[in-house]
């Protein structure tokens, strides 16, 4: 079932999301992103690819302002959501990421009980009127993260103690639960086995039909079977964008081909 | 003579780590495979030298002293018959000072004879020593070579004479722990046989002077350490009521909050605080915290006494900070960026970040921070000699004068002193307490902190 690229889906003409123009990031004195320019659109799955090390994190950072973070990381240029400069002074990025959510690439389930961990959103943006509500978000999140079968019976013991690939999909219901419009996925499936990363899968699939989903990816297969746009970045150039289909059967530049047939082979 | 067999003993040890050596890269260089390397082959023969040779000596120094006085004893012994103890331990000292050269008036010539012979058998005692030295070690010297072979395992020789090392050393600090708790508790138990411990632990009257009085020995109520305990305990408590708020908020302020100039510049300031003497916080709390907290309270109509509570616990707060503040600032730090991202990803406020995750992340570093001040606080001692009083009273009054057990064992054990009466006693039963009570709080604090690992790791 998922082992065919589908070529046959179609994109619908979405409204433009996120639109990139002329960002470049820098690290201290050294470029990460050299120029990118990109229309990320809602209700829609796009795919970041490229090799590691080539700023598919970086630039997905920003789109959140994440990169505030680290005191030496520069951003230039211009990015919108929703035609708004998210870097424009008057924009409060405590907003910005509520309404843009992130999985990280490693996982990073807080001290707290997995309950806790899911209610953690909700809670701090007053998603929820009562407890029976929360209860339903939590219950609905984990679920949707394909992880309610296991953590049923254990929702106040530490998320901590679960296993990678639980502690995964853990924050992938953590920021579910938030009700972002946008989610940042970063490698969310590098430490699930098949099981779960068709659960996942399923669940992005989902998603589009409310929400605009950016993943990193290093697995082919999975860009081309959940993406609708794909991004292929190469040492902090974006490469080539386009649809999916067109990007994996008659990719335009040779850096793509190979990249693309040096992985799938 | 002493320094000489030392020189030979280190001369002999080194020559055996270069024969040794030597014979190792002779082996290899035969073209056999050593199982250890040549290095280890000298420090083999180094180790195996030094240390048995040194407790030798050690236990030979410890052992001359005794042996040569008792040879010097019954070399006089009918000058001795007769004497007393006392007076047998001044002559053996006037023998050795004369020894010296420092004659005072004209001895009798018997103790001239006597100091000759001290000298004499000292010198002999130091000549054997340093034949049984060298003997030893060129021993043990030709013994370590004989073993050099391309099998003989020296790697795992050096590993266990090493870690045997490591074991005595830390074996000297459970000695030492063990030898002041027996000390401690030795007099605390001398001090019972003349105070009952119920009267110690429950009574409410501490007058210590009272006893010095042959004829009201023991007077009923005297030595109740209740009032002590409170004053420490108001102290404490008003320390940490300073410390604990201070010292947390800055710890936040500057691990997340502080642009980094600001931290740059107040971290240096801590380290001071923490560096300044707790003398200097006594004049401080005295000459400036005490007056001007009498002269506020004055200014309200409230009447405080001369040494107030308040002044020298709000001082100890002031010294705790730094400590309390490092404490949580390292928990802080520890703290992986991951976490904070996945907060801050989430849509949390830097506010709500501290507080939700951060926090209770670092929760086992401060409440262990916490409980170390706790112990600092109790056991603190010039600050509450300088600042507190030294009246005993039943109150928790922060404003009224208190003592503390700290102020209490100096002040019993300042002055013309006997070991024998309950008044300097109580001092070590005092101690006890402090030391029971410092006790009970660390293994609160380790427990805390294992809790709080389990549930947040
Ligand atoms: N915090 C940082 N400080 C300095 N340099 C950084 C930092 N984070 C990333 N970089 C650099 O920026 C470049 C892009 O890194 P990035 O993490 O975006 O790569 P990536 O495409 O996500 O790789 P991977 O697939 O391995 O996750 C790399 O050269 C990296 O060394
Ligand atoms: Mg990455």
């Amino acid at each position: 079932m998922y082992d065919t690229p589908t070529v046959e889906r179609t994109v619908e003409n979405n409204t433009v999301k996120f639109a990139a123009r002329d960002v470049h990031v820098f690290y201290g004195e050294t470029e990460a992103i050299k120029g990118v320019d990109v229309d990320i659109l809602d209700k829609t799955v796009t795919a970041f690819i490229g090799p590691s090390g080539c700023g598919k994190s970086t630039f997905l950072r920003c789109l959140n302002r994440m990169n505030d973070t680290i005191d030496i990381c520069r951003v230039t240029g211009t990015i919108t959501l929703e035609g708004a400069d998210i870097y424009d002074k008057r924009i409060d990025p405590v907003q910005l990421r509520a309404r843009v959510g992130m999985v990280f690439q490693k996982p990073n389930p807080f001290p707290k009980s997995i309950y806790d961990n899911v209610a953690y959103g909700p809670r701090i943006h007053g998603l929820a009127r009562n407890k029976a509500e929360l209860d339903e978000i939590v219950e609905k999140s984990l679920r949707r993260a394909a992880l309610w079968q296991e953590a049923k019976d254990r929702l106040h013991e530490p998320g901590t103690g679960l296993s990678g690939g639980q502690q995964q999909r853990l924050c992938i219901a953590r920021a579910v639960a938030t009700a972002p419009e946008v989610l940042l996925m970063d490698e969310p499936c590098s430490a699930l086995d098949p099981i779960a990363t068709a659960q996942v899968e399923e669940l992005i699939d989902e998603l589009r039909q409310d929400y605009s989903v950016v993943i990193v990816t290093h697995s082919m297969q999975q860009a081309a079977r959940v993406s609708q746009k794909t991004a292929f970045f190469h040492l902090g150039d974006l490469v080539e964008f386009g649809e999916t289909s067109q990007i994996f059967t008659n990719p335009r530049d040779p850096r793509t081909e190979s990249y693309i047939t040096g992985r799938i082979g | 003579m002493t320094s000489a067999a030392f020189l030979c003993l280190f001369a002999l040890a080194i020559l055996g780590y270069v024969w040794n050596r030597q014979a190792a890269t002779a082996i290899r260089a035969g073209g056999a495979r050593l199982h250890s390397l040549e290095g280890f082959h000298g420090f083999y023969a180094l180790l195996t030298v030094l240390v048995p040779v040194l407790l030798v000596m050690l236990l030979w120094l410890v052992l001359q002293g005794q042996v040569v006085d008792s040879l010097l004893r019954s070399g006089i012994a009918g000058h001795l018959e007769g004497r007393s103890a006392g007076e047998v331990q001044l002559i053996l000292a006037e023998i050795k000072s004369i020894s010296r050269g420092m004659v005072f008036g004209t001895p009798e010539p018997w103790k001239i004879d006597a100091a000759e012979r001290y000298l004499a058998l000292t010198a002999r005692a130091q000549t054997l020593l340093l034949v049984v030295v060298v003997v030893l070690s060129l021993v043990l010297v030709v013994l370590g070579r004989s073993k050099v072979s391309a099998e003989f395992r020296a790697r795992h020789g050096v590993e266990r004479i090493v870690s045997g090392l490591m074991i005595a050393c830390s074996v000297v600090a459970i000695v030492v722990t063990l030898g002041i708790v027996a000390s401690l508790l030795f007099e605390t138990l001398r001090f019972f046989e003349r105070v009952p411990v119920t009267e110690f632990l429950f009574g409410t009257n501490w007058e210590p002077q009272i006893p010095l009085r042959e004829d009201q020995v023991a007077a009923e109520g005297a030595f109740g350490w209740i009032p002590v305990m409170l004053g420490t305990l108001v102290i404490t408590v008003i320390a940490l009521v300073v410390a604990v708020p201070v010292g947390l908020m800055t710890a936040i302020y500057l691990n997340e909050f502080a642009p980094r100039k600001f931290r740059a510049v107040a971290k240096p300031f801590l380290e001071i605080l923490a560096g300044v003497p707790t003398v200097v916080y006594g004049f401080f709390a005295i000459l400036v915290v005490a007056p001007a907290m009498r002269a506020f309270a004055a200014s309200l109509g409230v009447d405080v006494s001369p040494n107030i509570a308040l002044a020298a616990g709000s001082v100890m707060g002031i010294m705790l900070i730094p400590f309390i503040s490092s404490f949580a600032d390292d928990a802080l730090s520890a703290v992986p960026q991951s976490l904070r991202d996945g907060a801050l990803g989430l849509g949390a406020t830097r506010a709500e970040m501290m507080l939700d995750v951060l926090f209770p992340a670092a929760i086992p570093g401060i409440v262990g921070g916490v409980l170390l001040a706790v112990s600092r606080a109790i056991g603190e001692t010039m600050i509450v000699v300088m600042a507190a009083g030294l009246i005993a009273k039943m109150t928790i009054n922060p404003l009224d004068s208190v003592t503390t057990v700290t102020v209490q064992i100096v002040t019993l054990l300042i002055g013309d002193t006997s070991f024998d009466n309950p008044k300097t006693l109580a001092a070590f039963a005092l101690g006890m307490m402090l030391f029971v009570l410092t006790l009970m709080i660390n293994v609160l604090a380790l427990r805390i902190v294992r809790k709080y690992r389990e549930a947040y790791d």
